[in-house]
């Protein structure tokens, strides 16, 4: 049994402890939020935070984050509200949308750490997150709305 | 456009009011010339139903992939209705006949043509309900409707006397007889509130925090398994003999099911399931023609075939007579292009969830083609529609590739068999291995000339497999004229004033899972005639442009190229960076790109800009059709620089992203785009911008270093030959 906090709430796990994370939170506690896209940290579709940090999900193994912090695009802000999230929204950044979850969460993560990223900052930062519609010129738009209105 | 019959029919399916409001349903019959050569009238309803809360629901009909079609026809349908935008609640409408897509006779979300296809009923249905709520509140305070208007869910009468719709919802009675709607009583594009300014689409919000619903994202149902499909290597094939029992032995697995066409895993979770997948040993039986594809060898083929081994199969479009022209030409001038079989990519791997009982069924799936899942869940059961449900999901990447509906076979089949719902998701391995690719072709193209240097002649001839035998099967292809849309399109340059031209085609029957990908075959026909027309004109010293811009005296097209030209500051080139363009229409919408390189000293190409103008009729929503030529820049750019797939004994050689890289942030280029609105009437847009990239990119490298590209996609080792050749 693996135990663990997501989205601030305890959870445990009895998936074997090599399972992936992203089918313990996508399955097991009905979060599909996070994506499947590649199964081999490929795409970033799956992408959520442990411990603050962004991680793919589809190899991490869920033996792995025993004690952890795990966030999911559900629990990154109440609502909907986090600056992230209302700059995608002003900047009507989704296509098919399957990837965006994965684009937050990281893009989250580099703000967390780098709060003004320079444009090729951000291409850096987001190069592994395939957007397939090709949203990225909106990505890297509300990333800089977000980090100027905060 | 064709020639509706836009007139409202008085035949109705049922006009229901009560304490919940009114729903109003409508029937429209819209025969098209297309309609007519499948059988008869085709008969469209848009169903709208409103509350005395004021709350407007509009069903959605098509499939959401992206696009912007869950806004874009609702936005329709308000429009005509009068309706505040605010009051509209969009939702995801079921299969049903009424609501078919009359350009396809089926709900069936393709080739750039929802809006297009669904403009006259959308409207008609909204003038329709809004004449319905007129003449409800003309009843009720005992005016003539003549006296009456309607601003924003609001109708007005003498007096000062007014409702909203939900108010007169809550007394309506339906009316014996639905309105007559003339065209000319149709709301004017100058009184235009909705259509044509840039507005939210209704889908980002719960995209951007994770509670939109894709079809992997089907809740468990109770006694639910999970399951995965290994597909033959070539279509056509069949299991043999499989490890199934070693694969039950394994931890969660339930049942190893042989299906007709591959092996299914099936197990308590995904991870399970997808773990025993990786150990099936499989030995497969059959050798169709699909098991012998070599692309490699295939390719050399197609060029033989063009240079004089065989005789193309069918003509797709003539005008004049190019033979002749191309004999009287003052000289000609020939070129030969390949491009790779491509992969669609998309993000969500298909996947169909479905729980098939004695009494009905239901699946929740993403696709394309609603009306041929519900007829595959009849087919393979047996069960009469009317007891089948189809729960239609957003679509996480569609581009051509859920069009395709196999894999809610995969699940129907499992859930026939098994008695259980099921689950079905392809692992990315199956999802790439069993890929529906854009096909392998070789062209080959032939301008004449005359003395002034203009293109007076045009035979362009394309070596490759049809892909509409694949999507609508073999019988309806033997029946038909044999000219495939999906592989052809683009073949032709109807916006040049070029008197002679003749687009054929030489059928490879190599047997390949082909499908429509996103353009179809304006991602490599338009990609070879207009890097020959560049060839054209800077060979004799001319500007590109101006070459384009002598060549027609269609002003559409002039406006979108000399736009583009601003918008690029065209002549203005930095140092090491080259400059080039390229036309197109897609169907009667008209776009025009430039793109900026630069070349390293691998070959390999960087895009640093792409400037694009689109004219797309009427733009609904312009923020969206930006998005779209945005998006399909990037895909070009991607298809352009990075994609091939190639087979080997008939089977693909790819695995994943690893292996088949696609665009990537770090090297997306600045990309900026224009809408000009250039008609009242939307016409096609999803695809519009994909056929310019290649062609583009190509154009610039040839302005930068001469080096003709001919291939695609232009990798770094394919310039590099260009260039020392």
């Amino acid at each position: 049994m693996t135990k663990f906090t997501i989205n601030g709430q305890a959870a445990e796990s009895a998936a074997a402890p090599e399972t992936p994370l992203l089918w313990v939170i996508r399955d097991d506690l009905g979060l599909t939020g996070t994506k499947y896209g590649c199964g081999v940290a490929q795409c970033g579709a799956c992408t959520v935070h442990v411990d603050g940090r962004a991680v793919r999900s589809c190899t991490t193994a869920v033996g792995d984050v025993e004690g952890a912090e795990i966030t999911t695009i559900e629990g990154l802000s109440n609502g909907g509200d986090h600056p992230l999230q209302r700059a995608w929204v002003a900047e009507q950044v989704p296509q098919c949308g399957y990837c965006q979850s994965g684009q937050i969460m990281q893009a989250a993560d580099l703000l967390s750490n780098n709060p003004s990223p320079s444009r090729d900052e951000i291409r850096g930062a987001m190069a592994g997150n395939i957007c397939r519609c090709g949203t990225y010129p909106r990505i890297v738009r509300a990333i800089e709305r977000a980090a100027k209105e905060g | 456009m064709t020639e509706h019959d836009t007139r409202l029919s008085v035949s109705r399916r049922g006009f229901l009011a009560g304490a919940t409001g009114l729903t109003l349903s409508f029937a429209l019959p819209l025969p098209t010339g297309r309609a007519e050569a499948q059988g008869g009238m085709t008969t469209v309803n848009a169903f709208i139903a409103i509350s005395p809360d004021g709350a407007i629901r509009i069903f959605a009909p098509a499939a959401e992939m992206g696009q912007g079609v869950q806004t874009g026809v609702p936005l329709i349908i308000a429009e005509e209705m009068d309706a505040d935008w605010n009051d509209v609640v969009v939702e995801t409408a079921p299969v049903d006949p009424a609501l078919n897509n009359p350009i396809f006779g089926g709900q069936y979300t393709v080739a750039s043509l929802t809006t297009k296809g669904y403009w006259t009923p959308a409207r008609m249905a909204g003038a329709a309900a809004r004449r319905v709520l007129m003449e409800a509140a003309a009843k009720e305070w005992g005016v003539d409707v003549s006296e009456l208007s309607t601003g924003p869910s609001t109708v007005t009468g003498p007096g000062g006397r007014s409702a909203t719709y939900g108010e007169i919802a809550a007394f309506a009675e339906p009316p014996e007889t639905m309105p007559e709607i003339a065209p000319e009583e149709l709301k004017p594009a100058s009184e235009y509130r909705l259509l044509g300014n840039s507005r939210m689409r209704v889908d980002v919000a719960e995209k951007s925090d994770g509670r939109a619903k894709y079809g992997i994202d089907a809740a468990p149902l109770p006694n639910m398994v999970y399951a995965t499909v290994v597909r033959a290597p070539a279509e056509g094939q069949s299991p043999a003999s499989f490890n199934g029992d070693a694969l039950k032995a394994m931890p969660g697995i339930t049942d190893v099911v042989a299906l007709p066409y591959g092996v299914a895993v099936v197990g308590e979770s995904m991870p399970q399931v997808f773990d025993a997948r990786r150990t099936l040993e499989a030995e497969w039986e059959g050798t169709p023609p699909g098991a012998s594809i070599d692309s490699d060898a295939d390719k050399d083929e197609y060029l033989s075939h063009l240079r004089g081994g065989r005789e193309p199969d069918v003509v797709y479009s003539q005008q004049g007579d190019a033979k002749a022209a191309l004999g009287n030409a003052d000289r000609v001038v020939t070129g030969e292009y390949l491009s790779e079989y491509a992969y669609h990519a998309q993000m969500e791997p298909v996947n169909c969830t479905a729980d098939v009982r004695a009494d009905g069924a239901d699946i929740w799936v993403g696709t394309q083609w609603q009306t041929m899942s519900q007829n595959k869940v009849t087919g393979i059961t047996g069960l009469d529609p009317a007891s089948i449900r189809v729960h239609q999901q957003y679509l996480g990447g569609g581009y051509g590739r859920r069009a395709h509906t196999e894999y809610v076979d995969d699940a129907v089949r499992l859930s026939h068999q098994l008695g259980r719902p099921v689950k079905m998701v392809l692992s990315r391995e199956d999802d790439v291995a069993s890929a529906r690719m854009r096909p392998l072709t070789a062209q080959r193209i032939e301008m004449g000339l005359d003395p002034g240097g203009r293109i007076t002649a045009l035979r362009h001839v394309v070596a490759c497999e049809p892909v509409a035998p694949y999507m609508y099967g073999q019988e309806r292809w033997e029946s038909g004229d044999k000219k495939d849309i999906i592989s052809m399109r683009g073949s032709h340059l109807p916006h040049y004033d070029i008197p002679d031209q003749i687009a054929e085609q030489i059928f490879e029957m190599k047997g390949a899972r082909t499908a429509a990908w996103r353009g179809i075959g304006e991602g490599y026909t338009k990609f070879a005639l207009e890097t020959m027309v560049d060839r054209v004109a800077r060979d004799q010293g001319i500007d590109p442009i101006a070459y384009r811009l002598s060549m027609t005296s269609n002003p559409r097209v002039r406006a979108v190229l000399e736009r583009v030209r601003e918008m690029s500051d065209w002549s203005n080139l930095a140092e090491g960076r080259g400059k080039g363009v390229a036309f197109s229409e897609y169907g009667d919408s008209l776009a025009a790109a430039v793109a900026e390189v630069s070349v390293g000293e691998d070959g390999a190409i960087r895009v640093h800009n792409i400037w694009t103008v689109a004219d797309p009729g009427l733009p609904l929503n312009p923020d969206a059709v930006e998005a779209q030529l945005e998006g399909a820049m990037l895909f070009g750019t991607s298809a352009a620089l990075k994609e091939q797939m190639t087979v080997k004994d008939g089977a693909v050689q790819q695995s994943n992203y690893y292996d088949y890289p696609v665009l990537r942030m770090d090297e997306t280029p600045e990309i900026a785009v224009a809408v000009i609105r250039g008609s009242d009437t939307p016409t096609e847009v999803g695809e519009l911008g994909m056929p310019l990239p290649a062609p583009a990119i190509a154009n610039a490298v040839r302005a930068l270093n001469g080096a003709q590209l001919t291939h695609l996609p232009m990798t770094p080792e394919r310039v590099k030959a260009a260039m020392q050749g």
